[in-house]
């Protein structure tokens, strides 16, 4: 009897270190190597070129593009709203008589949340739907995948997300911003504010870690003090209950925090639930936007601080459009956030680079890339030809009771971008 | 001092909230040697359970402390209709019944995704559960007061069911012995059912208890999964006061040691701890003394 039990409780530890072993496999990014032969043959399709000819057909009255957003997994929450403003951009695009006279007809590929589909998808879309350009891709991950795909087939990806900089390809087209236009305007926010000491949270993995490496560079340069560092295991049911004593033991003056998806809401939660408030250590998030607020949960983010460069409640006439014609074709109830008006704003600045040099060939968009512009509805963007990122004005806001976010402050001009953090000293040695 | 204070209290909150999430587990998995990977699900129903029924009432304190009741049976019947369906077939084949259950929490993932989609619902907290309590000077998160007392609750009532009922007689009559309990005369197939059903009922009370510290996602279970395991193994088989003191004692310990180190090292020390602790005594802390000669 005390035998089998034995062996029965073996035999399960057994199992379970099995299906550990299995699950962490199961989460582990394994971006695919670009190149790899497409798999779908959908019939009638042009022959699969040769990869870096392109196969794009322009002699017709139309013109296609791709979208390649998640619709299914983790992230299709988010980026189905960054497909739906695509579809905007390019609804309107095609009623204002089309780019270069060619009416646009989208092909929209699921990357259905992991990195090596997005690869995949990308090389369909270039090899056999012969797309003119991609426009879509969400995470870090999902980009570094796609990355080798785009150069490998000299073909344009247009990507809508901040990220932590760091990267730079003649073959993306990066709209959302860079770590000089988001992070470190909040740090000089916080600096101006009288901010003295900043405790940093993240989840535990690239883009915070990454970033929380700039800002401690930067405080050490800026005469911040950093009064904690604390990570938070992205795949345990985190309980934040002893990093929150930790926080509010620090006395720190801020909180930086770069966690992403639902921890935000134990964070937030707990953070109310030993007396902390907005006015007293002020919390900065760079992955809360509008469409993340109501998930967070309103109550628990209200006073608290973001850094983005789009906020639905811009008020300049272009945004207004923006947001009229989103709600109308998608519900009144929704809202607009930094990365859906980043992705809109790509489609713009695809077609106006097309017909500035008149051609949808990619070697032509990569020469006239360089300084064109378009009154986005966060204000007047230009391309960078050098790093391919975009001139953006950063924005501190505050979340309103209304689920919404005003802005607090913004920088004086747009801030050039800089991937790399050249034009900071202290910032040498980083990348 | 108040250091102290305070992380003896985080390390009690951390194992409360581990000792709900085993003490189904420690019923299922001791009373029949079923290693059901699903319970994590059945935790993941509980906290959609009390989304659903909060959202029934305007007020937020009336649907939570309702949604008790209401999540305890929607466990035990997905319980009950797993056993039923499934796990009667396999008895003493535990690692069948670990493939199948895993099947099943991947279904249940997938079910909860489709039903109510990829993002986390958040369960409003009651404004009389909102903000910090004093007492002696010190402040205790209300939520995490009452994950306390409702862990305490349910395993005093538990105790007191397998002690006192007769359904609880039958209970430990088959844990300790099987072929002797029917010998008696007690149907274990029917008191199997039972059992099931109370462990997973189990799970769903832990799944509204959580609902208050953070949101509902569909791979909520996955988190709670593998500590349940852990405490139940080193707690030892169909113990519930080695579950009790498990719990406790690891929760205290990430709590300490987090406060030292961070989350991530906490984490390595304390699985390192119970490899350790499994060498020296495999059986855990307590083990079922039998009568068997074998």
């Amino acid at each position: 009897m005390k035998h089998t039990r034995r062996n029965i409780t073996s035999a399960g530890l057994l199992g379970l270190t099995a299906v550990l072993v299995l699950t962490a496999c199961g989460s582990k990014i394994t971006p695919q190597a670009g190149g790899s032969t497409t798999t779908s043959s959908s019939a009638g399709s042009a022959t699969p070129a040769a990869a870096g000819a392109s196969c794009v057909d322009t002699s017709g009255d139309s013109v296609k593009i791709g979208f390649l957003n998640s619709l299914s997994g983790t992230m299709a929450i988010s980026e189905k709203t960054v497909q739906e403003s695509l579809m905007m951009a390019a609804d309107e695009i095609n009623a204002a008589g089309g780019v270069l006279g060619k009416q646009l007809e989208v092909v929209a590929e699921d990357g259905a949340s992991e990195p090596a589909t997005f690869a995949e998808k990308a090389t369909k879309l270039i090899q056999s739907d012969c797309v003119a350009a991609v426009f879509g891709g969400w995470t870090s991950s999902s980009r570094k995948a796609m990355l080798p795909v785009f150069e490998s087939n000299d073909a344009l990806l247009y990507y809508p997300v901040q990220y932590e900089g760091l990267e730079s390809s003649k073959n993306i087209f990066y709209t959302g911003a860079t770590t000089n236009q988001q992070i470190l305007p909040a740090l000089d926010y916080l600096k101006e504010q009288g901010v003295t000491s900043l405790f940093l949270v993240g989840s535990d993995y690239v883009f915070p870690q990454t970033a929380n490496k700039e800002i401690k560079a930067w405080a050490a340069a800026n005469g911040m003090e950093i009064k904690g560092e604390e990570y938070v295991p992205l795949a345990s049911g985190a309980d934040f209950s002893t990093i929150i004593t930790k926080v509010k033991d620090s006395g720190a003056g801020a909180v930086f925090n770069t966690l992403n998806g639902d921890a935000n809401v134990s964070f937030f939660k707990e953070y109310r639930n030993v007396g902390l408030a907005a006015d007293t250590m002020p919390v900065v998030s760079v992955s809360i936007a509008e469409e993340e607020v109501s998930g967070v949960g309103v109550e628990n983010l209200v006073g608290q601080l973001t850094a983005w460069n789009y906020y639905q409640t811009l008020d300049t006439p272009a945004n207004k459009k923006f947001v009229e014609d989103f709600k109308a074709k998608y519900g009144d109830d929704r809202v607009t956030s930094d990365p859906m008006e980043a992705a809109y704003t790509s489609m713009y600045l695809w077609k106006n680079t097309v017909e500035k040099g008149k051609s949808f060939a990619v070697a032509d968009i990569q020469a006239n890339a360089g300084g064109v512009s378009f009154e986005a509805p966060e204000g007047t963007v230009t391309i960078n030809g050098d790093n391919h990122h975009i001139a953006k004005t950063a924005l501190i806001g505050k979340v309103a009771e209304d689920g919404l976010i005003y802005t607090e402050w913004t920088s004086p001009a747009p801030i050039e971008p800089d991937p790399y953090l050249t034009t900071y000293p202290w910032a040498a040695g980083l990348s | 001092m108040d250091v102290v204070v305070s992380q003896v209290f985080t390390g009690l909150s951390i194992g409360s909230i581990l000792l709900l999430a085993a003490i189904g587990l420690a019923l299922t998995f001791g009373q029949m040697g079923v290693i059901n990977m699903a319970h994590g699900e059945f935790i993941m129903a509980g906290g959609y359970t009390a989304f659903v029924v909060q959202g029934l009432f305007d007020n937020a304190g009336v649907g939570l402390l309702l949604s008790i009741p209401v999540a305890f049976l929607v466990g035990g019947l997905l319980g009950v209709v797993l056993e039923m369906t499934l796990l009667r077939r396999m008895y003493h084949r535990p690692l069948d019944t670990l493939l199948v259950t895993y099947g099943v929490s991947l279904i249940l993932q997938q079910l909860a995704k489709n039903i109510f989609g990829t993002q986390g619902k958040s369960v409003r907290t009651p404004t009389w559960l909102q903000g910090p309590l004093e007492l002696f000077g010190f402040d205790f998160p209300k939520t995490r007061v009452f994950v306390l007392v409702l862990a305490v609750v349910t395993v005093v009532g538990l105790s007191v069911a397998l002690k006192t009922t007769s359904l609880g007689r039958r209970i430990r009559a088959t844990v300790q012995n099987r072929q002797l309990a029917e010998c008696s005369g007690i149907s274990s197939r029917a008191t199997d059912r039972l059992t099931f059903f109370l462990g997973s009922g189990l799970a769903g009370i832990a799944g509204v208890a959580l609902t208050q510290l953070s949101p509902v996602n569909s791979s909520v279970g996955q988190s709670y999964i593998i500590n349940a395991f852990l405490i139940v193994v080193v707690g030892g088989i169909g113990q519930i006061k080695g579950a009790v003191i498990a719990a406790f004692v690891l929760g205290i310990g990430q709590a300490a040691l987090e406060k030292i180190y961070d989350a991530s090292l906490a984490r390595i020390i304390v699985f390192v701890a119970i490899v350790a602790f499994l060498q020296l005594r495999p059986q855990g802390i307590f083990n079922v003394r039998t009568r068997s000669l074998a």
